[in-house]
């Protein structure tokens, strides 16, 4: 299985770790929403076919990737970088700033 | 005179072989019955045996995708052991075992069960010392074990390397000599014979594309030879459990399908008697009757509904083989094969009433489905006829997660690819 990273190219699948279903919504720290902190850990879609995950390039650039991938013939057909699906990602704003 | 006998057996050959009944009929499916089972593996079919034996209920359906036991049980490496931490697994898992002990004499079916022994390595003291606590465990509710010491191993196990050049010296060990291993098709076959000749209906070919709902209830299948309606509808399909809850409306499930794979090397001679695990990463390995090396090791570790792995596994698999027997470096490995596993949240099964009216669940298998087959079918079977969870299978509820109440036999938390 080959995972073409976006930063480093066609990579084998040995260099990549899998961090798992990438449609699980972590609730916010402090919620005390006890039904949703269940589904998140505990509830999986696990479909067969297209499955949407997070795989880490742990054994290259490092980057956190969103996969989507075909859980019946393995086939990849999307990666692309988490960071990009909030915004700034991990740095804050400055007006965050202490 | 049973009907499979050293007598009948000369009779028949006497006739030239030309009597024997078919071990299963190949009836096409009724439009009602009182309890249809979705899965023709080793599950459903010791359920439809136990329905018919221990409960009377023979107007019952088996329904199969593909042909009898293309699933996991024939996929699986045939280990069958009952070396658990917790109370819960240990009762079931014992109880299974002693099901087994009697099996090919109850079924009239020679499933070959082997009683050679189950030995888990130690290479760390910490370790050896956890297995300590795991043997006490097993003996404080009255299953075997022993603790093994290097020389003992080695005197029954000459070919491992016990050297402290080794890789991981082996410091010890915990044996379960009650364990071992059976012939996983004929476990399949046994068991549909046996349902077969209570008037169970084993319908090959027929796969379950819905369910027929009346409200909330669950009231049969749609499937491709037609509907079929049942006062009862139980589910023990394993790796596709998540694909077949969805055709119920259940979207999510604590289970994740994975990809285990399994290896059989080229015929030896008599190499190791015994069933062995290493300690240091995930290897099993026994020597099938026919002489070829059969082991494995971690499921591929991403969801997967293939059937097939990759080859990272492969390669990790084979050198933690040659971790412990060197001498197998030239030894030719004959095939690779992969299974879905149903790798539920906490490492244990689920075999309970629900989640719909008039739906039965059986699956979260995990690595050790097999050697839980006839345990698994006499619970759910129980379960089914009762209504009720028997004390074996009642911890094994889907709403433990919900409710805090795992069993969680590793100790590893809510991941399935640990389990």
């Amino acid at each position: 299985m080959l995972i073409t990273c976006p930063y480093c190219g066609p990579r084998d699948v040995i260099e990549f770790t899998y961090q798992g279903d990438g449609n699980r919504e972590r609730p916010e720290p402090a919620s005390q929403n006890f039904e949703a902190w269940n589904a998140y850990v505990y509830d999986r879609l696990n479909p067969a076919g297209d499955h949407n995950e997070i795989w880490q390039h742990s054994g290259g650039c490092r980057a956190h990737l969103r996969v989507v991938r075909n859980t019946l013939t393995h086939e990849i057909s999307s990666v692309a970088f988490v960071r990009g699906d909030h915004g700034s990602g991990a740095r804050r704003k400055a007006e965050d700033k202490p | 005179m049973a009907e499979y006998s050293a007598l009948s057996l000369l009779a028949n050959a006497l006739k030239g072989n030309k009597d024997w009944k078919p071990a299963w009929r190949k009836p096409d499916p009724k439009a009602s019955y009182d309890v249809i089972i979705i899965g023709g593996g080793g599950h459903g079919l010791s359920t439809a045996y136990y329905l018919a034996k221990e409960h009377g209920i023979t107007n019952v359906a088996v329904l199969e995708k593909g042909w009898l036991g293309s699933g996991n049980v024939g996929r699986n490496t045939t280990a069958v052991r009952s070396n658990y931490l917790l109370p819960a697994n240990t009762r079931f898992y014992e109880h299974s075992m002693k099901l087994w002990e009697n099996l090919s004499h109850e079924l009239n079916y020679n499933v070959m069960f082997s009683q050679r022994g189950c030995l888990n390595l130690a290479h760390t003291p910490a370790q050896f010392d956890d297995y300590a606590r795991r043997g006490n465990a097993m003996r404080h509710l009255g299953v075997d074990a022993e603790l093994m010491t290097p020389a003992e191993i080695k005197r029954l196990i000459p070919a491992l390397d016990i050297s402290s050049d080794a890789r991981f010296p082996v410091v010890g060990g915990l044996m379960q000599r009650r364990a071992g291993t059976a012939r996983h098709d004929a476990v399949a076959w046994g068991y549909a014979r046996g349902a077969d000749r209570r008037g169970v209906d084993i319908i090959e070919n027929c796969e379950v594309t819905g369910f027929l709902r009346d409200g909330d209830r669950v009231t049969g299948v749609t499937t491709s030879r037609g509907d079929i309606r049942a006062k009862k509808v139980a589910v023990a399909v394993a790796g596709s459990t998540g694909r077949v809850m969805q055709m119920a409306g259940v979207e999510t499930m604590p289970i994740e399908s994975h990809v285990l794979q399994a290896f059989v090397t080229e015929s030896l001679k008599p190499f190791i008697d015994t069933v062995v695990t290493f300690g240091m990463g995930h290897f099993y390995m026994s020597q099938s009757d026919k002489g070829g090396l059969v082991y494995g090791g971690d499921i591929d570790g991403y969801n997967s509904y293939a059937q097939r792995g990759n080859l990272p596994i492969v390669d990790e698999v084979m050198s933690e083989m040659l971790a412990l027997f060197p001498g197998l470096a030239r030894v030719r490995m004959l095939r690779s094969w992969g299974g879905v596993c149903d790798m539920s949240m906490d490492g244990s099964p689920i075999i309970t009433m629900g989640p719909l009216p008039g739906m039965y669940l059986n699956c979260g298998w995990c690595y050790g489905g097999f050697k839980a087959t006839p345990a698994s079918g006499w619970c759910f079977a129980w379960t089914i006829a009762k209504d009720q969870p028997h004390d074996f299978n009642a911890p094994f509820t889907l709403d433990r997660f919900h409710r805090g109440l795992v069993i969680d036999d590793k100790g590893q938390g809510a991941n399935p690819r640990l389990h």
